[in-house]
């Protein structure tokens, strides 16, 4: 019986907590008598039977006939999935994605289906190499369709495969992929890892153009988006929902398929293991392999560290599948992702701490960059909340991650203009975005990289900034512990050597003996703050 | 009078070489550069004045000078033993206060008919800088008739000296020549929508100015490797000021180019390459588009490269050398003193050393950069025997 995420009062009992910095670990102190540490529920048990589970899913959708009353010979079916930013870390074989569409092919091949696509919805991510789509989909499907040139990833600059479906009330744009919008079934293949994730934001974003993406990736959306976690609160959502009301409008027929997973990232055998377990529950040998982890991870080069860690699967179990309306079903899938996340909250406190872990959606096999520190941090982790943030308004964030001032130059080109030349000018992510978006968002050379080689698109960089921007607007400060002075100057932020400094620092903002909220993760929860 | 003077020394030449390539400006204390009591310099005629040296700038070719980094290519026309300093502002006899125009031309030097690059005010291209009625020298500061600004007294033909207006401080008028250097090198960059300067030491950051005040308002990127730097170019006038690596990716930017290998498919119009390393004319030359144009400002070193580049894309490669006059009639030396006025170019002036100091100024001299600097210079306006001379 997994026990429920809760809010632990430090004191002076309370061991050194873990605190993830990047690829290394650190144990930190908080203060006594004015700190808590909001831990997360323990791994839901995963469906006996995932396989199952889905093929009555695909049979006994909710809001919509079964899946094989919608599949007919002659039609075109086409099957888009969720990318390579889910889920994280990436979990081990066989991928959801791949069970799922390995059941929907089944039956559309009972049902004479002979047309099919299948789509990684990317909108302007990286293109997944095919190790990456092997590992999705499975070698079956990939070897059956990519090399007919049938499994591919979607080309957001491609105008040839676009198709304009309409504007919202709002006057939004709504550009798709053609061959989705052209289909006569759309069946798209979702991971929720987070309450972001999933409904009509599968579609009107993963398979949208930047014509599209623009209109809610933009800072006013994000800043009046609190929080992302909360799609009843969130402009982001609101705007896709309204696409997606759009694109129905258009004839578009979506049979959508949502799953959840637990949240068992790190599995039961040590090292790993450890960092998923409360600290005054480790065990000698416990004890004992986190400092061997610790010792090995701190002797090691930043490159070997990288490798371990990437090629890191998580055990994550099924814990939900629903299909079906997108709407209905989307409900259902917040459900279960709220079971096995959200964790009750009374209060906000003056400073919010979290120690970042080596891995965010946009580094999967990669490098952590500095903006993507700041995204993963001021834009993800900040927004795991419901209600009202963890941290009061004016208050400080204190986060631990090295930051190195280091990019993959394959897969964030335009990541190194944006950090070099537009941070170096301003962070104010309004004069970012009426100064430099276009230039960067039409640039040839960057719109060829995300076509042709594995770089997201040019515009990509902004989005992340922009991710952080209801932060931004929320905090009275930011520090960062243990990373590269410069990196973090030049993110606007303050650097510290430790978390003790840190606090310190943080009392020119807040004053002396801030109350302190530590959010403990991975693995991930969602703060119900009331 | 005290100066400090430059002999020919061998052994002590190799010291300083041996010194500055250990530590920039060491070679002020182990090379030929001592500050003496020597004579005051005679008048070569009586056409000639005295110019009492009131601050006297160090330059990146001073410091080449004393670190034993100077080319070969001098030896000729430099005559021994010299005071060097070349960015003077002083005053004459009368107290009136002048800015020297350091070129020893054929009016300087006597000769008559003067030769075709002084016929026409160009004196820096003078082709008699070793003739005439003084020893060979290429400036005031490499020759051992004039004395030089790193003293307490010079001497100066008439046509070498250009008034300072009142308003401008003595800060202002230290920071003349150099303007010039820098404007010689903007207006041969010409014209064209992206420029990008290289390097933002003194020389960079005049040359960026020079190019906002004189050039055409296209795209404007600098790189600098320290903050004050990147502060002050955007001050004077950078659209973009990048980290030195980052100069191919901030041209791409400004152009649009694609990549091609390592090579982009279009490039800047013209690029001032203010640091003259083997590196960053290479740079210079990649970031080039075809048919464009670098221009090597101040003095560059010994470069070993490779011209492909260039060749395949016909890119000329120009010198920048001091100043004269300039194509549309004005002499180099006015639109310094317009640049100077209108760009506040004496705050450059970082820091002022006694001729006592000087082994101290000319390290600081040389570490200008890392030590938050631009300008360091001599002041010989407390200098107690300046009233006697």
């Amino acid at each position: 019986m997994s026990r429920p995420g809760f809010v632990l009062e430090v004191d002076r009992s309370t061991p050194p907590v873990v605190f993830h910095h990047g690829d290394t670990l650190r144990l930190e102190r908080l203060p006594v008598g004015r700190s808590r540490i909001v831990y997360p529920a323990e791994p839901l048990e995963g469906l006996k039977d995932p396989d199952e589970a889905i093929r009555q899913a695909l049979l006994n959708p909710l809001d919509s006939e079964p899946l094989p009353a919608l599949l007919a010979p002659g039609m075109k079916l086409t099957i888009a999935f969720d990318d390579i930013s889910l889920p994280l870390p990436p979990m081990r074989r066989p991928d959801i994605r791949q069970r799922i569409i390995e059941a929907v092919l089944d039956m559309a091949a009972a049902a004479g289906v002979d047309d099919v696509h299948l789509i990684a919805a990317l909108a302007l991510h990286r293109r997944m190499t095919e190790a990456e789509l092997r590992h999705a989909v499975g070698d079956r499907v990939y070897d059956a369709f990519a090399p007919d040139g049938l499994l591919y990833n979607f080309d957001a600059e491609d105008p040839e495969n676009l198709a304009f479906l309409g504007e919202t009330d709002e006057g939004e744009e709504v550009e798709i992929s053609k061959r989705a919008a052209e289909s006569d079934l759309l069946v798209y293949v979702n991971i929720n890892l987070v309450a972001m994730d999933g409904g009509h934001k599968s579609t009107a974003t993963g398979l949208a153009s930047y014509r599209s993406l623009r209109h809610h990736h933009n800072v006013h959306t994000l800043q009046h988006s609190r929080s992302l976690m909360d799609r009843h609160s969130s402009a982001l959502h609101h705007s896709n929902w309204r696409m997606g009301e759009v694109i129905r409008k258009a004839g578009v027929k979506i049979f959508q398929i949502e799953t959840t997973v637990n949240n068992d990232t790190f599995g039961g055998d040590r090292p790993l293991s450890v960092l998923q377990k409360r600290e005054w529950e480790w065990t000698m040998a416990d004890r004992a392999s986190f400092i061997g982890l610790k010792a090995g991870l701190d002797r090691m080069p930043a490159t070997a560290r990288r490798k371990i860690f990437n090629s890191w699967k998580a055990p994550y179990a099924l814990t939900s599948v629903q299909a079906g309306d997108v709407g209905a079903v989307h409900e259902v899938t917040t459900q279960n992702v709220h079971a096995q996340q959200l964790v009750p909250v009374e209060g906000q406190t003056d400073v919010l701490t979290m120690g970042l872990p080596y891995i965010c959606p946009y580094n999967v096999n990669s490098v952590m960059n500095p903006i993507l520190v700041m995204c993963l941090g001021l834009g993800y982790f900040f927004n795991l909340y419901r209600g009202k943030p963890l941290v009061r308004e004016g208050g400080v964030l204190i986060m631990t991650h090295p930051t190195p001032w280091e990019f993959h130059p394959v897969h964030h080109p335009s990541y190194i203009d944006f950090f070099e030349q537009v941070l170096a000018e301003t962070t104010d992510p309004v004069e970012i975005e009426a100064r430099y978006e276009k230039s960067f968002a039409e640039d040839e050379w960057y719109r060829h990289l995300y076509r042709t080689s594995y770089a997201y698109h040019g515009v990509h960089p902004f989005y992340m900034w922009y991710w952080g921007s209801h932060a931004l607007q929320h905090l009275g400060g930011v520090i960062i512990v243990g990373g590269d002075v410069r990196a973090v100057r030049r993110l606007g932020f303050k650097p510290a050597s430790t978390l003790q400094d840190a606090f310190e620092m943080a009392t020119d903002v807040v004053g002396p003996q801030p109350t302190v909220t530590h959010l403990h993760n991975p693995p991930i929860l969602l703060a119900d703050v009331t | 009078m005290k100066a400090l003077q430059f002999e020919r020394n061998l052994p002590r030449y190799a010291a300083a070489r041996l010194a500055g390539s250990v530590v920039p400006g060491w070679g002020g204390a182990w090379g030929p550069l001592r500050l003496r009591d020597t004579d005051v310099p005679a008048l070569p005629t009586p056409e000639w004045v005295r110019v009492r040296p009131r601050l006297s700038g160090i330059c990146g070719s001073d410091l080449a000078t004393v670190d034993g980094r100077s080319s070969r290519y001098f030896e000729p026309i430099v005559s021994f033993p010299f005071v060097p300093g070349h960015e003077v502002a002083g005053e004459r006899d009368d107290g009136s206060r002048v800015v020297l125009e350091a070129v020893l031309g054929c009016a300087a030097r006597g000769i008559d008919p003067p030769c075709e690059a002084c016929a026409a005010g160009d004196v820096g291209r003078c082709e008699r800088v070793a003739f005439g009625d003084l020893e060979p020298g290429l400036q005031t500061g490499f020759c051992c008739d004039t004395g030089g600004g790193w003293s307490t007294l010079l001497v100066a033909h008439p046509d070498q000296l250009h008034a300072v207006p009142d308003e401008l401080s003595d800060e202002d008028a230290v920071m003349v020549e150099p303007a010039a250097c820098a404007v010689r090198a903007a207006l041969a960059a010409g014209e064209g929508d992206v420029q990008i300067v290289l390097g933002a030491g003194t020389l960079g950051l005049l040359t960026v100015a020079a190019l906002r005040q004189f050039g055409r308002q296209g795209t404007l990127i600098a790189t600098a490797r320290y903050p004050h730097q990147a502060r002050l170019a955007k001050e004077l006038g950078a659209d973009v000021v990048v980290d030195p690596d980052e100069a191919h990716r901030a041209v791409r930017r400004a152009t649009g180019a694609m990549v091609i290998g390592d090579t982009l498919t279009r490039g800047a119009d013209a690029v001032v390459d203010c640091v003259g390393h083997a590196d960053t004319v290479a740079t210079g030359i990649d970031v080039a588009r075809a048919g464009g144009r670098v221009v090597l400002c101040g003095m560059p070193g010994t470069v070993s490269l490779d011209l492909t580049p260039l060749w395949h894309k016909e890119v000329a490669l120009v010198g920048a050398y001091a100043y004269g006059r300039e194509a549309d009639g004005r002499r180099t030396f006015d639109l310094a003193f317009e640049l100077v006025r209108e760009a506040d170019l004496g705050r450059l002036v970082s820091a002022t050393y006694p001729l006592d100091r000087y082994q101290e100024a000319l390290e600081h001299a040389a570490a200008a950069g890392p030590r938050g600097a631009v300008k360091i210079a001599f002041d010989l306006r407390n200098e107690r025997e300046r009233e006697s001379l």
